[in-house]
C-alpha cells in the first residue's frame, strides 16, 4: 500500500512535468497547425543552456536563462522557417520540424558528449516524508510549480486579450484575422511560450532522482508526444490529463517491474506508447481531441 | 509525369544499369558494401514513398517494417541452436524461402496495422507509427530468443541451391575473374533493386496507383468516385511494409549481424529524409534520396582527414557522422521550404521551364 502511495504520488509529478512539454506542444499545434518534432530538442536546449550556466548565476537565472533561450530558439524556427512554408500539408510541415530536430539534437548531443550534467537544483537529493512514503523534495517543487505555471496559464489563456487572440486564431485562423487578430504575433508568441515551457519542464525532467541531463534526455522527453496524443492534439485540458496518464502510467510500471517482468525490462519507457495506442483505437482524436468532422 | 519512359530515358536506364553491373569489377570492399546498404535501402525507401508520398499517410513507423523483415529472414533462416555458443534458434528454411517469408511477414504486420492507420488521419497517424518503433525495439531488446536481445543475432548467408551469396570465402571464377561473396552479393542486391523499382513502378502508374493519389489529395473525392478508401489504405500499407521488409532482409545479409540499435526512430527518420529529398512519391527519387543519405556519412567518414570542416571522431570537432547529419537536417530544411517536391520536382520544373511548342494562339470565335 505504501509503495502505490509513494508511486502515485511520484507518478503526478512526474505527470505535471509531462503535462508541462504537453502543453507547448498543444500550443504550437493549435495557433499553427504544426506538430514539432523539435520540441524535445528545444526542451534540451533549454536544459543545456540552464546546466552549463547555473554554477556561475545560480539555479534560478540559469533556470531563466535557459527558458529564454528556449524561447527564442522556438521562435527563430517559426519566424525563419515555419512562417514561409504557412498552408502547406500537414505532413510536410512535420518533416520540417525533424530536420530542425536533427540539427539541434546532433550539435546539443555532439556538446554534451557523455557528460552528464547537474542542473544545480537547490533541492537536492532529499526526500519528503509522508507516513512510509518517500517522495524527493524535487518531484515535489516540480510539481507545485507546474501547477501554479499551468494555473497561471490557463488564467491568461481565458482572461487575457492574448488568450482571446489565441482562441480564436486556433478557432478560424481567417476571421480571426479579418477581426484584426496579427497571426504572425499569435504564432510566434504560441512557439516562444512552448519554449519556455519546455525548457522549465526538462530542468524539471533531469532533476534528482534522474541522474541529470545527458544525450538520452530528449528521446525520453518524446514521451510527451503520446501524452499530448492521448488527451487530443488541440486541447490543453488534454494535454494536462494525458500528462497525468503517461506520468502513472511510466511510474508504475518502472515501479512495478518485478510484477512485470513478464513484458520485459524497461516497460516504463514505452508503456506510454502502448496506452496511445489503446486510447487511439478507442478515439481517434484523442481523449478531448475535435473529431474529424467528414468521415467517409 | 516525370516517369514514363521515353527513347531517350531508356538509353540513360541501360547506361546506368551496365555501370552498375560492371562496378565490383573496380570498387574496393568498403564501397562495395556501402553500395550494398544503398540498395537495401532503396528498396525500404520505394516503399516508403509509395505509402507516404502516393498515398499521404505520413509513417514515422518504417524502421519497424524494416525490422520485421531483417529478423525475419534472421529466425526464418537461422539454424539449430548450438547449448553454449548462445545462438539463436531458427527454423532452418531454405533462403530463399526465408526471404520470401521476411518480405511476407513483413507485410502481415503492415496489414494487422492497418486497420488502426485507417481510422486514423495525418498527423494522428504519424505519431502513433513513432509508438510502433518504440513498441517494436522494446520487443526487439526483450524477446531474446527469437532477436538475440541487446546483441543481436546472426543472419544466415543467402544462397539458392548451393551457390552462395553471402560475404564468405566461398568464390566463383567466371572466365578469369575472380568473384567473392561481397560481389555475387552485389547482383543479387542490383536484381532485388530492380525488381523493386519495377513492380513499384507498375504499382504506382496504373489503377491502384490513381487510387491511392486520390486518396492523398481528397478522400471524400476518391470515395465519390468508388475507391475503397480502407481497403486501398490497408493494402498501402501492406505494400509498403512489404518493401520495407525485403530492404530489412537485404540489411541483415549486408551486415551479417543485426542489433536492436539500429532500428530506432533515428532510421525511420533518415527513411523519411530519403523520401522527402528524392521527392514525394517519385521511386527514382527515393532511390536517389536512399543513395544520398546512406553514402553521405561513408563519403565523409572516408575522406575525413581531407576536408576542411570534418575532424576525426573523438577529437571534439564536428564528426564525419555528425557532420552529415548536419547536411540531412539542413537539406530537408532547405529542400522542403524551398523546393517541396524534392530532387525530382526540381528536373520537372526545370523540363516546364521551357516548353518545346508554344501554345497556338487561340482567336476567340464571335458569338452566334
Amino acid at each position: 500500500m505504501t509503495q502505490l502511495f509513494e508511486l502515485t504520488i511520484n507518478g503526478l509529478s512526474l505527470g505535471a512535468i509531462y503535462a508541462l512539454i504537453a502543453i507547448g506542444f498543444v500550443l504550437v499545434f493549435k495557433a499553427t497547425g504544426i506538430v514539432n518534432f523539435a520540441h524535445g530538442s528545444i526542451l534540451l536546449l533549454g536544459a543545456y543552456v540552464a546546466a552549463r550556466t547555473q554554477g556561475d548565476l545560480g539555479f534560478w537565472l540559469a533556470l531563466g536563462l535557459g527558458a529564454a533561450a528556449a524561447a527564442t530558439a522556438a521562435m527563430i524556427m517559426e519566424v525563419l522557417i515555419m512562417r514561409r512554408v504557412r498552408g502547406v500539408e500537414a505532413g510536410v510541415l512535420a518533416i520540417i520540424t525533424l530536420g530542425v530536430d536533427v540539427i539541434l539534437l546532433t550539435e546539443l548531443s555532439r556538446r554534451i558528449g557523455a557528460d552528464i550534467l547537474a542542473t544545480g537544483a537547490p533541492w537536492g537529493s532529499e526526500v519528503v516524508r509522508v507516513g512510509d512514503a518517500a517522495i524527493p523534495e524535487a518531484r515535489v517543487a516540480a510539481a507545485v510549480i507546474a501547477v501554479l505555471v499551468i494555473g497561471a496559464f490557463v488564467t491568461a489563456f481565458r482572461k487575457t486579450d492574448w488568450g482571446v487572440a489565441m482562441r480564436a486564431a486556433a478557432a478560424d485562423g481567417k476571421t480571426a484575422s479579418l477581426m484584426g487578430v496579427r497571426l504572425n504575433r499569435v504564432a510566434m508568441s504560441a512557439w516562444a511560450l512552448a519554449g519556455a515551457l519546455a525548457a522549465l519542464a526538462g530542468v524539471f525532467f533531469v532533476s534528482f532522482p534522474s541522474p541529470g541531463l545527458d544525450n538520452a534526455t530528449g528521446l525520453q522527453a518524446l514521451a510527451a508526444i503520446p501524452a499530448a496524443v492521448i488527451g487530443g492534439l488541440d486541447s490543453i485540458a488534454g494535454a494536462l490529463v494525458g500528462g497525468i496518464i503517461v506520468g502513472l502510467v511510466a511510474t508504475y510500471c518502472a515501479g512495478y517491474q518485478d510484477e512485470l517482468s513478464f513484458l520485459g525490462r524497461g516497460l516504463g519507457q514505452v508503456a506510454p506508447y502502448a496506452v496511445m495506442f489503446l486510447v487511439l483505437l478507442v478515439r481517434p482524436s484523442g481523449l478531448f481531441g475535435t473529431q474529424a468532422v467528414n468521415r467517409v | 509525369m516525370s516517369e514514363y519512359l521515353t527513347d531517350r530515358r531508356r538509353l540513360a536506364m541501360v547506361a546506368i544499369g551496365a555501370v552498375l553491373l560492371a562496378l565490383p569489377l573496380v570498387l574496393a570492399d568498403f564501397w562495395l558494401q556501402s553500395g550494398l546498404f544503398a540498395m537495401a535501402f532503396a528498396i525500404a525507401a520505394i516503399g516508403l514513398t509509395i505509402l507516404v508520398g502516393t498515398t499521404g499517410q505520413l509513417s514515422l513507423g518504417h524502421a519497424f517494417f524494416v525490422a520485421i523483415g531483417a529478423y525475419g529472414y534472421c529466425y526464418l533462416a537461422g539454424g539449430e541452436s548450438i547449448p553454449g555458443l548462445k545462438a539463436q534458434s531458427g527454423l532452418q528454411f531454405p533462403p530463399v524461402l526465408a526471404l520470401l517469408g521476411a518480405v511476407g511477414l513483413a507485410g502481415l504486420a503492415g496489414a494487422l496495422f492497418s486497420p488502426i492507420a485507417s481510422r486514423l488521419r495525418g498527423l494522428y497517424l504519424g505519431l502513433v507509427t513513432l509508438g510502433l518503433v518504440f513498441l517494436g525495439q522494446h520487443i526487439m531488446f526483450n524477446a531474446a530468443e527469437i532477436t538475440g536481445g541487446f546483441n543481436g543475432r546472426d543472419a544466415q548467408p543467402f544462397s539458392v541451391f548451393g551457390f552462395e551469396f553471402s560475404d564468405g570465402d566461398e568464390e566463383t571464377s567466371v572466365l578469369g575473374t575472380v568473384f567473392t561473396g561481397l560481389h555475387k552479393l552485389w547482383y543479387l542486391g542490383l536484381l532485388l533493386l530492380a525488381f523493386s523499382a519495377w513492380t513499384a513502378h507498375n504499382i504506382v502508374r496504373t489503377r491502384p496507383g490513381r487510387a491511392l493519389e486520390t486518396i492523398r489529395d481528397s478522400e471524400l473525392a476518391a470515395a465519390t468516385m468508388g475507391v475503397d478508401i480502407r481497403a486501398y489504405k490497408a493494402g498501402a500499407f501492406c505494400v509498403s511494409s512489404m518493401y520495407a521488409g525485403l530492404g530489412g532482409a537485404l540489411i541483415a545479409l549486408v551486415f551479417g549481424r543485426i542489433v536492436p540499435e539500429s532500428f530506432g526512430f533515428v532510421l525511420s527518420v533518415e527513411f523519411l529524409v530519403m523520401v522527402v529529398l528524392g521527392g514525394l512519391g517519385s521511386i527514382r527519387g527515393a532511390i536517389a534520396g536512399a543513395a544520398l543519405v546512406s553514402l553521405l556519412p561513408r563519403f565523409l567518414d572516408f575522406y575525413a582527414d581531407k576536408l576542411p570542416l570534418v575532424s576525426e571522431p573523438g577529437t571534439g570537432g564536428v564528426g564525419p557522422s555528425q557532420m552529415s547529419r548536419f547536411v540531412y537536417g539542413i537539406a530537408i530544411v532547405l529542400v522542403l521550404v524551398y523546393a517541396p517536391r524534392g530532387l525530382a520536382g526540381i528536373r520537372l520544373r526545370r523540363a516546364r521551364r521551357k516548353p518545346t511548342v508554344t501554345p497556338p494562339s487561340v482567336t476567340p470565335s464571335p458569338a452566334p
